[in-house]
């Protein structure tokens, strides 16, 4: 990576070097050694993608995602409070290809046949593979809500847990509610995506309220017994800045929802909202299931953590939010990010035939905002642990931030900007 | 117009040959790995896009201190004290080392 790269080739002498770059590939391409096919281009597959290309140009990688680009779940929050739009959140895929000789196909994985390493499309014909990358992100458990098992009911009671049209359309509802009107959020049990996100959630229209409509109400209903990430933090911002606007109950058992009236059936109560979002319970994506990938409760994918290769099917690699975290490990994209350069890194040395790194090390950090500035962190580095055969959290390392500040608020918008980066371009 | 795009092939394909060559092989793919978690933050290879500090081309030796700074807690830090305490010194070292030598 030290010497001239075609990007920077790229960027030296302009299209019309780059079309003579595209003769010399012709010319001097030698046949790739193998070919990766990565299912999604979230976090953690984009970011495999772009790596194995940048590591082992030898290679060929192909990469499967339905959607037309790249929606960060990461700082969605904003969306709802009002100071980020959701097209500042979204890039397209169009640098991994170009930049990056990443093979798109814009199409849905339906199955994967791992004796004949292959992968079927919901449209295309079935690709081959020599090793597979599943990274699949979540998918919700809508039969433990029977309510919203319709598709209507779901466009009513939202979980915007998908950055993209479900985080516009829930701020429309949060602009549409009259001042005094009650927004509710249901947190499912852990493990779900992003620990700390429901609990910013909760701080950004909040902040939206307080600016907007000061008398309404952020009514946080929560599943578990207790704030689950960053609760002195969380505390210290609601009741600071948000006094009389958030209220927090722990142990809210959701038995069902009624879309129709906007109820959530509580274990003992009932509570009507005038916006009821919900973030319904989660397991692996739906391609993990059909591949027989997940191991754990019927939900979560077990992984060799020296290669993220799946414990259940040999030569697929599992993932981001998919996959059983090891201890102390959220479900962040931050850790997709991670997981997939470990993942990466093993592609290659079992391709290559090249010894897999016996000794990995990745971290985490989440930001989460609790205004439009201020932000508040929780960090943690993950070292592979030989006789637990497993990346546990490093102890004295790590931790949290002493207070919401708005320094780490500039930061955290510049790690989304480099994490983006770092995946897509 | 072919001679000199034959000229660029022939310089292009040497440093392909030097990038995927011999120097791959003997590239140290366990702190690349390593390195590659802070390109969350620091951006791939240390080449900040922007806001965070770019640390591709830093002197090793200012590295390695500036890390073992942080590990120690002498240096102010939002996050990084954080991070460097979950390294070895010499884990530090070879990222230093690593980092110094990536391009800006
Ligand atoms: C969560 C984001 C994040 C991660 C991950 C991270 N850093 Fe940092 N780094 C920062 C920030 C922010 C600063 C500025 C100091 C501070 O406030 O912590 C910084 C500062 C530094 C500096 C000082 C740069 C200078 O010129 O002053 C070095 C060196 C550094 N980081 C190296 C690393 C290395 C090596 C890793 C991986 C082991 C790493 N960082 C991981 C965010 C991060």
């Amino acid at each position: 990576m030290t010497s001239f790269s075609r990007r920077d080739f790229i960027k030296a002498t302009g299209a019309a070097g780059a079309l003579s770059l595209a003769g010399c590939a012709a010319i001097g391409q030698r046949k790739p050694i193998a070919r990766v096919v990565v299912i999604g281009g979230g976090y953690g597959g984009a970011t495999a993608a772009k790596y194995i290309r940048l590591w082992a140009p030898q290679i060929e990688v192909v990469l499967v995602e339905p959607n037309p680009a790249f929606v960060s779940c990461p700082l969605s929050n904003l969306v709802l409070g009002g100071s980020r739009t959701i097209d500042e959140l979204t890039t397209g895929y169009d640098n991994l290809v170009k930049r990056h000789g990443v093979q798109l196909v814009r199409d849905t994985a339906v199955a994967v046949d791992a004796d004949k390493r292959q992968v079927r499309l919901a449209h295309g014909d079935p690709l081959a593979y020599d090793r597979l990358i599943v990274s699949p992100g979540i998918a919700f458990l809508y039969d433990q809500i029977p309510g919203l098992a319709t598709a209507e009911a779901q466009s009513r009671v939202l979980h915007a847990w998908k950055a993209g049209p479900q985080t516009v359309a829930l701020r429309k509802q949060l602009e549409s509610i009259r001042d005094g009107g009650v927004y509710a959020l249901h947190i499912p049990k852990a493990p779900y995506r992003c620990p700390p996100g429901p609990y910013e959630r909760a701080a950004q229209v909040a902040f939206y309220f307080k600016q907007h409509k000061p008398r309404s109400k952020v009514l946080v209903l929560d599943a578990n017994p207790d704030i689950t990430s960053k609760k002195g933090l969380f505390t210290k911002a609601w009741s600071e800045r948000y006094p009389g606007i958030v209220e927090y109950r722990p142990n809210s058992e959701l038995i069902d929802v009624d879309a129709r009236t906007l109820t959530l059936k509580l274990l003992g109560e009932d509570i009507k909202a005038d916006v009821l979002n919900v973030v319904p319970p989660q397991r692996a994506g739906d391609i993990a299931k059909q591949a027989g990938l997940i191991t754990a409760n019927d939900r979560w994918c077990g992984v060799d953590w020296l290669s993220t290769e799946s414990l259940a099917v040999k030569g697929v690699h599992v993932l981001g939010d998919a996959t059983l975290s090891a201890p102390g490990m959220p479900k962040s994209g931050f850790m997709a990010n991670n997981h997939a350069k470990i993942a990466a890194d093993a592609v290659i040395a079992l391709i290559t035939g090249r010894e897999v790194n016996p000794h990995p090390i990745i971290a985490n950090t989440c930001y989460s905002f609790v205004s439009d500035t201020d932000v508040v962190h929780v960090a943690s580095v993950h070292k592979y642990d030989a006789a637990k055969k497993t990346l546990v959290a490093v102890e004295g390392a790590g931790g949290l931030s002493s207070v919401a500040n708005d320094l780490e608020g500039k930061y955290a918008q510049a790690w989304a900007k480099n994490i983006w980066a770092d995946a897509l371009l | 117009m072919s001679k000199p795009i034959h000229i660029l092939c022939a310089a292009l394909l040497g440093s392909t040959l030097l990038a995927g060559g011999p120097a791959a092989a003997e590239e140290d793919t366990q702190v690349r790995s390593w390195a590659a978690s802070c390109s969350a933050c620091h951006g791939s290879a240390g080449a900040s896009v922007g806001g965070m500090p770019a640390i591709a081309g830093q002197d090793r030796g200012k590295l390695a201190t500036l890390l073992k700074e942080f590990k120690n807690g002498t240096r102010p830090a939002t996050v990084m004290h954080q991070h460097a305490k979950g390294y070895t010194d010499e884990e530090l070292d070879r990222l230093a080392a690593y980092f110094s030598r990536q391009r800006p």
